[in-house]
């Protein structure tokens, strides 16, 4: 194990490392700290210029409470959900059927499909833009979350095929030649075969694409405007003009926009992580 | 006639059932990813408003770029953006390296350090920004406190770029970080005692026995660094919106503003820049996808 672990070395040592985790982690975590502080505190804290003092009084329930009944906040959320949910489940059954034909059968063009799919994947988003946009316009789309789910199914599909076709790749080639010689029918093979063996696939990717689709600002702006279809990250900015310089209501405001994917992170910490890191190693 | 179609079929369900298996994803990515970077290409010489006639005026478009005072300045800042953010792989790295013991609480910390990568980038601009205050900020409350001067750091034209990619660095440096501690969890431990017995050390024993084994981390920390440096928009959305005096934009910021913003649509303009930053971006994917084609090679079976 590298570094040495810290139980092989002095007591000193031992010590000074586990009261520097700590603070490392608070240094780490200022700014969010800082929000979250400001969230509970009153406005008149505020008028009053004690930003970093003891709050004079605790409103975790008077800011939050604002937050969920005086705004639109709630309907942005479950706009968010609505974008996001729906997403997750079409980008992975794509890619889980892309996946598994660039991951077992071997044709011309393979290779060459598997790279598109990779390299569309890395394009920078303003190339797609004025199109994409143009697209949904004339499809009688613009603003509404059927658009934006559209095109982030097809986005996403990139990533997750490469994903999807590299776990496969992984699987134990031997259980697919077994069921063709007992003569299984090859769309059994893979809803009886590949398709269990996938669900620590499915239960990472899903994880890791509703994080994405939930934080994404960009499309949000370009495809919807208004409370009916826009997501949290875009509803944010309406959300603190609403409540412009009331630094109480907006960290409010923003610690519950980020909550979800958070929560969804510490639930299902292990997929998420074996999501992100997939060949990181060897 | 129904048995010679089912035989038909039959033999040749090897090339037919992964081309079913992969219509629908690619008439979906065809149609939103492929097809529109052709289209963009095109539209990038016409001038166009997005609602009237587009008027085609060849590479008037791209001849304006090169006098265009605040394309220099984004395509400018987008080096910046690319150099300053390599640094969340070395930080990463450093986070990882301290974080790598087996104490008690150790897996919360892991999670504690790693989860800014989970926030939206608009609440990080946003939390950056009001970090950031002049009067509110913890950031001058500290200075402060250590007896120095209060700096305007979103305000002034010459820190702005640095600010926010201050704020960039947050949750990428966490993505490098798990990806290396998921690197350092896998390294092999028989390689690190023969070095303890050659007497490496430290930095040497990290530069010749470690970081070879890290490799495939490094190379993906690489990958979604520069691509998350090429991308940066959000940030610069949220905390300045291209100000101080269009100091902060970037090449994908100042595309949006020219095409979609209240300024005016000039669809035709956008596209030429967007063009620019996708040939910027082809030259790393190019990168990419080669050294992909070398490992693929490697391991066929």
């Amino acid at each position: 194990m590298f570094p040495t672990p810290i139980q092989k070395q002095s007591r000193g040592a031992q010590i000074a490392y586990q009261s520097l985790l700590p603070v490392a982690l608070i240094m780490w975590l200022l700014p969010l700290l800082a929000v979250g502080l400001f969230s509970v505190r009153p406005l008149a804290d505020f008028t009053n210029g004690n930003y970093w003092g003891v709050p004079s009084s605790f409103e975790f329930a008077t800011n939050y409470g604002k937050v969920f009944f005086e705004s639109d906040m709630p309907r942005y959320l479950w706009n968010s959900v609505l974008i996001t949910v729906p997403t997750v489940i079409g980008a992975v059954a794509l890619s889980c059927m892309t996946g598994f034909a660039l991951g077992i059968y071997r044709f011309k063009g393979n290779l060459l499909i598997f790279f598109l799919f990779i390299a569309g994947n890395f394009v920078p988003f303003q190339i797609l833009m004025v199109p994409v946009r143009d697209l949904t316009v004339s499809a009688g789309l613009y603003d509404t979350k059927l658009g934006l789910v559209l095109f982030h199914i097809a986005f996403q599909t990139g990533f997750c095929t490469l994903f999807m076709r590299n776990f496969i790749r992984a699987l134990p080639f031997e259980l697919i030649e077994a069921a063709r010689v007992e003569g299984v029918a090859e769309w059994r093979i893979f809803w009886y075969v590949v398709l269990p063996l996938m669900r620590p696939a499915i239960a990472a990717l899903s994880v890791l694409i509703f994080t994405f689709i939930w934080n994404d600002y960009f499309w949000a702006i370009v495809l919807t405007q208004g409370p009916d279809s826009q997501p949290v990250t875009a509803g944010i900015t309406s959300f603190n003009s609403q409540f412009v310089a009331q630094y109480h209501l907006m960290s409010a405001g923003s610690i519950v926009a980020a909550l979800p994917p958070v929560a969804m992170f510490f639930l299902m910490q292990k997929h998420f992580i074996a999501g992100l890191t997939l060949g990181a190693v060897k | 006639m129904s048995t010679a179609h089912q035989s038909w079929a039959k033999r040749n369900r090897m090339t037919l059932t992964p081309l079913l298996f992969l219509l629908p994803g690619i008439l979906f990515f065809a149609a939103y990813v492929i097809i529109p970077i052709f289209q963009s290409f095109n539209i990038s010489l016409y001038e166009w408003d997005g609602l009237g006639e587009a008027t085609y005026v060849g590479t008037r478009n791209y001849e304006e770029l090169l006098t265009d005072r605040n394309f220099e300045i984004s395509l400018w800042n987008n080096v910046k953006w690319l150099v300053l953010y390599l640094l969340a792989i070395p930080a990463g790295l450093f986070i990882a390296l301290f974080l790598n013991q087996t104490v008690f609480g150790i897996r919360l910390y892991k999670s504690l350090f790693f989860f800014p990568f989970v926030i939206s980038q608009v609440v990080v601009g946003l939390v950056f920004s009001w970090f950031y205050l002049p009067r509110e900020g913890l950031l001058n409350a500290v200075l402060t406190t250590l007896g120095m001067d209060t700096i305007n750091v979103l305000g002034d034209p010459t820190l702005a770029t640095y600010g926010i990619i201050a704020a960039g660095l947050w949750p990428q440096t966490a993505y490098c970080m798990i990806l290396y501690l998921t690197g350092l969890n896998a390294v092999d431990p028989e390689q690190v005692e023969a070095g303890r017995l050659d007497g490496a050390k430290g930095l040497k024993m990290l530069w010749y026995v470690i970081l070879p084994q890290l490799r495939p981390a490094t190379f993906i920390a690489f990958v979604v660094t520069i691509i998350g440096a090429l991308r940066s928009f959000d940030l610069i959305s949220i905390m300045t919106n291209g100000g101080p005096f269009g100091s902060t934009r970037v090449l994908s910021f100042y595309m949006f503003e020219k095409a979609l913003s209240e300024y005016g649509f000039r669809m035709g303009y956008g596209s030429a820049i967007a063009v620019v930053l996708f040939f910027i971006m082809l030259f790393f994917i190019a990168y990419f996808l080669w050294s992909m084609y070398r490992e693929e090679r490697q391991s066929r079976h």
